[in-house]
């Protein structure tokens, strides 16, 4: 198999679509044929992200490489960017706001979910100028 | 067990996935809250949840679930319905409170996802 690139934009108003991108990208590692685990790991990791970028980043783009050992997702956006990111990594440190809660996100599980779900997590953020988190699952 | 079983047990009504009512199921969570979802749960093929929202059924397109169960009696608008209806999940809805429903189901045999 060659090297796949796949490329989306996150709109960061409409949260009734947040969660579309994730959905393509579960579908095309399902029908290259990755086994189910690092397909479901993928999708829930880079879910999470799609959520936080809508609810916190102002949406963003989600760029997704494939190849037969690794997938690598890159999610940016021009957000507020993070202050504090040990604490953003704390499970239950949450920063959303009631109507994102009431939508059953902002338990402050996003973060530590992406990193429990990858096999490598590297976050770049400057307040004022956005975040950047940058993932890989490895196959085997 | 079979989802038609847990839409019997529950008395509840189909909203969409006829054709795949005969999938069998062994294991369910139930959580209003989608981020624990995504955080606790591993294999289980069913969610019961009063929140009603498009990232409901997101979410369980992402963790492979098979069937949405909302409880006191909530109904997911016409956009949920398809979306669930491209991703070959099943919605039912039931007016029992959720910890009625999931009381119901686990007499029944339905276990959680430590398989408890």
């Amino acid at each position: 198999m060659e090297l796949l690139s796949l490329h989306y934009e996150v709109s960061g108003t409409d949260f009734t679509c947040a969660g579309e991108a994730s959905g393509k990208i579960k579908k095309n590692l399902k029908e290259l044929g990755f086994p189910t685990n690092i397909v479901r790991n993928v999708a829930i990791a880079v879910y999470e992200g799609e959520i936080n970028m809508v609810i916190h980043g102002g949406g963003g783009v989600i760029d997704v490489e494939i190849s037969p050992d690794c997938i690598s997702i890159v999610l940016a956006d021009q957000g507020p960017g993070i202050p504090d990111v040990s604490l953003a990594m704390q499970e239950g440190y949450s920063t959303a706001p009631d109507n994102v809660r009431q939508l059953g996100f902002g338990a402050g599980m996003g973060l530590p979910n992406i990193k429990k779900y990858t096999d490598e997590m590297i976050i770049e953020t400057e307040v004022g100028k956005g975040t950047t988190i940058k993932l890989k699952v490895f196959v085997n | 067990m079979k989802i038609s079983e847990i839409k019997n047990i529950l008395g509840a009504e189909l909203i969409c996935g006829e054709e795949f009512l005969e999938n069998e199921v062994s294991t369910a969570c139930g959580s209003d809250m989608m981020s624990d979802v995504l955080a606790y749960v591993k294999e289980q093929a069913v969610l019961l949840s009063g929140l009603v929202n498009p990232q409901v059924v997101r979410t369980a397109e992402m963790m492979d679930m098979k069937c949405i169960v909302f409880v006191r009696g909530k109904r997911p608008d016409i956009d949920m319905i398809d979306l669930a209806e491209q991703r070959e999940i099943v919605l039912l809805g039931t007016k029992l409170e959720m910890f009625t429903a999931c009381g119901l189901l686990y007499k029944n045999g339905l276990k959680g996802g430590s398989g408890i």
